[in-house]
């Protein structure tokens, strides 16, 4: 059980700098999903603090040890790859004893500890055979046990999920969270699947580039993110962004573009009083919109156009049409529409975000 | 985007607390050192650069040195410029040794290539003992090149040649043929029994090239109209163009640079007329001690060595690149 | 799916198959024939009559007796089997070790020390045998096996190091990687792990090494001069051959046992060749 620190952590390669002044403190306990697109650095910063790449700059911190200089046997850490990396050549029970054969544990710990681990994750029929005889779901299963067995003071996740078909995805996803909750131990996951860093993370770090975007328990991140980035890639469908500009009328904020207008929410308006007659980006996420009823105010509804209708089953996803602006709603699945049918909606004000056009900040 | 956001700033507590480097003079120590990859990769290099070193660097740059002095058995001889090289160029010998090298090359490579491929393709297919005719067509490669010449000279011999008694007895030829006794039919046996020993390695590595290509692939385009031959050369040939390359340069410097069939089959003979850059070398540098102008013979066959090399490695990198 | 006439799989299948089988094997054939043959029937003029020179009617064993008895051949085998031997395992040694550095290390110059490696395919033995010779003689070593046992891995290695990159290189890092953090060294990962993954990839450089040494002439007949020193290629050449006769019922035998062992040797080879050419590892 350890806290892991990150301090100035910064890593480059000939021309590539991967990960840029990370700052992060992951506290003892706590499961931290780092999350981006590929190439944002995430794994990047996950393999220093394995040990896999060296550091260039910066330092890590494992409980109360500085770890820069140690090398991954000493670390005291436990990792699941994407790809699981069983070793081909051992059977399940020669995998999951391997880290303890390497630490010299006696044969009766070894077997006792892998007992309990196969028992965990429901595999002990399968500890004599071979990897290549398991299917990807267990082969997952033993990769995890293997990583448990060591009972280690860090757990690394490295997109363990991503080779799993859907249904399985989510169905370990809910047995890794299980297993954290059991075990305690602290958990640094990596993906660049927004829907497991929401699930997973007791706080999620986005990054993009090598540097970290913000870093936020889920529903912050959700609610509040800091940047058009974050915005955009947590939730899905992802938010609309409508450039508009801000104009005074009628002694209140209007951000206006052709074809849609809308009231700037008096909580906002403080922010936005600076950026009168200046573009700004509006942020409105699909499930923030609904179709207009008589009861909504006539300053937060705008009429559109039906382009694209996709009926999910639970609920309905328009393609929007707002004079030339581009516009995703997701709506109760009783409303019909149709294509080229006219469709008011209306925005909640208290979830409209705004951007800063030029550093895309939240205003 | 320049700058970073650190967003719920209060979390990412600052450390300033100095912790202790733990085990930072654990590095000093042997296994320490091994986890540094370039000390690692020193140690794993080590061995293999010092006998290449010590049994082919050393030897060439001496080579180089013999083959630019007078030195032969028994005198130590001193620095003559190019003179053995001039020597070798004004050396009728000499010149039908090239000659003779680049039509052994060219042809037995030729045959090797087509004949191989063709096999390939034949064994590609299914059919019963399968297996065992595989096995079986490795046999010329794997038989010491020196025991099967042997045989093959045996079936040239002038007197007892079972290939002339078969002609003859189906009337094919009404005298003899002069085999091995003659310097042009001596130079084609040759070339025969290069193709004869090497063409089971371009078949097989042709093969392990075929094996993985998609059939998916020959089903498309005969689904398309493409018969046999448009389906290998549309298809497979392309495909196999990056295996066989390697296969081609392999050969071309294993049998250019060849020296034991010729030794066996003609020895060089009849009048030296067979003679190929090895085995005049040899002649020169062993058998009549004469070391320094050897050297400069066996030193000849570097150029067109470095050439088949250097176009090799090009294509390689190209085919990276793409 | 291709559909075939039955004529045609004949003429471009079956037809063409036999005549390479024959081609390939007939030589072998005459081998055997030529070693049972008694020596009248041997040296008969090619037009007498009843000369039936497709096989031998009064099969015999002279040929391999005098070989065993008048000959130092059983010698040979031993010396060809021994150097072989040795020179394959030094050279698997220094592949293995250099192939998993060029394949997996990053460090300075590897580019280039990989492609100097390659390019040490340059330098035929045919073009270093005057001054290696000289330099066998400095070192004392003429005439022993240890002349040959260091001078084959000079083309054993670059090879075993080619070959066991590109194996290396089909196995995913991660299983390194994860040996690492379960514990491991690095050299620990590379003995524990990446080896016994690569064995078919060794065994097929293994077997392939193991046949260039026992198929290697030129070294053995300039460094090895007394008849009991002498590997098998060599020990034929100079042996049975007197001045200008031919012994061809003993060259014949002589040729038949050298090529029995690297035969056994390749019956299992195919398809090792094939997947160490192909190499890949699945889990």
């Amino acid at each position: 059980m350890a806290q892991v620190m990150m301090k100035d952590l910064n890593k480059k390669y000939d021309e590539v700098h991967a990960v840029k002044d990370v700052n992060l403190h992951i506290r003892d306990k706590e499961f931290v999903v780092l999350v981006g697109p590929s190439g944002c650095g995430k794994s990047t910063t996950l393999r220093m603090v394995a040990g896999l790449e060296e550091i260039t700059a910066g330092e890590i911190s494992i409980g109360d040890r500085i770890v820069n200089d140690l090398p991954p046997k000493d670390r005291d850490i436990a990792m699941v790859f994407q790809n699981y990396a069983l070793y081909p050549h051992m059977t399940v029970y020669d995998n999951m004893a391997f880290g303890l054969k390497m630490r010299k544990f006696p044969k009766t710990e070894i077997a006792k500890r892998v007992g309990e681990a196969a028992e965990i994750l429901g595999i002990q029929e399968l500890l004599k055979r071979k990897p290549r005889q398991l299917s990807g779901g267990q082969r997952q299963r033993v990769a995890v046990g293997r990583a448990i067995v060591r009972h280690p003071q860090v757990f690394l996740f490295d997109e363990p999920l991503s080779n799993l078909d859907a249904k399985l995805r989510v169905q370990m996803r809910v047995e890794l969270k299980r297993l954290h909750d059991r075990l305690e131990t602290t958990a640094i996951y990596v993906t660049h699947d927004q829907v497991e860093a929401m699930t997973l993370g007791d706080r999620v770090v986005v990054m993009k580039d090598g540097w970290i975007q913000q870093v936020g328990e889920p529903l912050e991140l959700y609610g509040h993110p800091a940047n058009r980035f974050v915005a955009g890639f947590i939730g899905s469908p992802s938010m609309n962004f409508v450039e508009m500009t801000v104009a005074d009328a009628n002694g209140a904020l209007w951000a206006d573009t052709p074809g849609l207008r809308v009231k700037v929410p008096p909580a906002s308006a403080a922010r936005l009083g600076p950026y009168k007659g200046q573009r700004v980006t509006l942020g409105i996420r699909p499930e923030d919109l609904r179709v207009a009823t008589g009861a909504d105010a006539a300053d937060y509804s705008f009429d559109t156009v039906v382009e694209v209708v996709e009926p999910l089953g639970s609920e309905i996803l328009l393609d929007l049409k707002a004079g030339p602006n581009v516009i995703v709603a997701r709506v109760d699945p009783t409303v019909r529409a149709k294509h080229q049918d006219k469709m008011r909606l209306s925005l909640h004000p208290e979830r409209v975000h705004f951007f800063d056009n030029k550093t895309e900040l939240a205003i | 985007m320049k700058n970073p956001i650190a967003g719920g700033a209060g979390r990412a507590a600052p450390v300033e607390v100095a912790l202790p480097h733990s085990r930072a003079s654990q590095r000093r120590t042997l296994t320490g050192l091994l986890e540094n990859e370039r000390f690692l990769a020193l140690v794993l290099l080590t061995p293999t650069v010092l006998i290449l070193g010590m049994f082919i660097a050393y030897p060439f740059g001496m080579g180089v040195w013999f083959a630019l002095s007078s030195i032969s058995v028994g005198n130590p001889g001193h620095f003559v410029g190019l003179k053995n090289f001039v020597k070798a160029w004004n050396d009728s010998i000499f010149r039908i040794a090239f000659w003779n090298t680049s039509v052994y090359t060219f042809w037995a490579t030729i045959f090797k290539l087509v004949l191989g491929m063709w096999l390939a393709l034949l064994l590609n297919r299914h059919f019963r003992g399968k297996r065992i005719v595989r096995a079986s067509m490795l046999l010329p490669f794997i038989v010491p090149t020196v025991l099967s010449t042997f045989a093959w000279r045996w079936m040239f011999d002038p007197t007892f040649s079972v290939l002339n008694w078969t002609l003859y007895k189906t009337g094919f030829i009404v005298t003899k043929l002069p085999f091995l006794s003659n310097g042009d039919w001596a130079l084609w046996c040759a070339i025969v029994v290069n193709t004869w020993r090497g063409m089971p390695f371009f078949a097989i590595t042709l093969l392990a090239g075929l094996q993985t290509i998609n059939t998916d692939l020959h089903e498309a385009a005969s689904l398309d109209g493409a018969n046999g031959w448009k389906r290998f050369w549309y298809v497979t040939w392309p495909l196999l163009k990056p295996v066989t390359v390697v296969v081609v340069v392999f050969s071309i410097i294993q049998t250019f640079s060849d020296f034991q069939l010729i030794y066996v089959l003609t020895g060089g003979g009849p009048a030296n007329s067979t003679h190929l850059l090895a085995t005049y070398a040899y002649q020169i540098g062993v058998a009549a001690g004469l070391l320094g102008e050897g050297a400069a013979i066996s030193l000849c066959m570097l150029p067109v060595l470095f050439v088949v090399v250097w176009i090799q490695l090009r294509y390689l990198r190209r085919l990276e690149g793409a | 799916m291709l559909i075939e006439r039955r004529w045609k799989k004949w003429v471009f299948f079956y037809i063409p198959l036999t005549i390479f089988v024959l081609g390939t094997l007939f030589p072998f054939y005459w081998m055997l024939v030529t070693a049972i043959r008694p020596d009248a029937e041997l040296y008969r003029s090619w037009r007498a009559v009843n000369n039936a020179p497709f096989w031998t009617v009064q099969p015999t064993l002279e040929h391999f007796r005098d070989l065993m008895e008048k000959t130092t051949f059983p010698r040979w085998l031993w010396n060809t089997f021994f150097i072989a031997v040795i020179s394959t395992g030094i050279s698997l040694a220094c592949g293995l070790l250099a192939g998993y550095a060029l394949a997996r290390l990053k460090f300075p110059m590897a580019g280039a020390l990989g492609t100097s490696i390659f390019v040490t395919y340059l330098v035929p033995p045919t073009l270093l045998f005057i001054p290696l010779a000289d330099i066998i003689r400095d070192l004392q070593l003429g005439n022993t096996p240890w002349a040959l046992i260091l001078t084959y891995p000079t083309f054993l290695i670059p090879f075993s190091t080619w070959l066991l990159m590109g194996y290396f290189k089909t196995i995913p890092k991660e299983l390194e990687e994860c040996a690492r953090i379960d514990g491991a060294t690095r050299f620990g990962a590379m003995t524990r792990i990446i080896f016994p993954i690569a064995v078919p990839g060794i065994l097929s450089a293994g077997i392939f090494a193991f046949t260039l040494s026992w198929n290697e002439f030129i070294y053995a007949l300039i460094f090895l001069s007394s008849p009991e020193r002498k590997t098998v290629p060599v020990g034929v050449v100079s042996e049975l051959i007197r001045g200008d006769i031919y012994f061809w019922g003993q060259l014949m035998a002589g040729a038949l046992l050298g090529s029995i062992p690297v035969a056994l040797v390749y019956s299992f080879f195919v398809e090792y060749y094939v997947t160490g050419l192909t190499g890949s590892v699945k889990g």
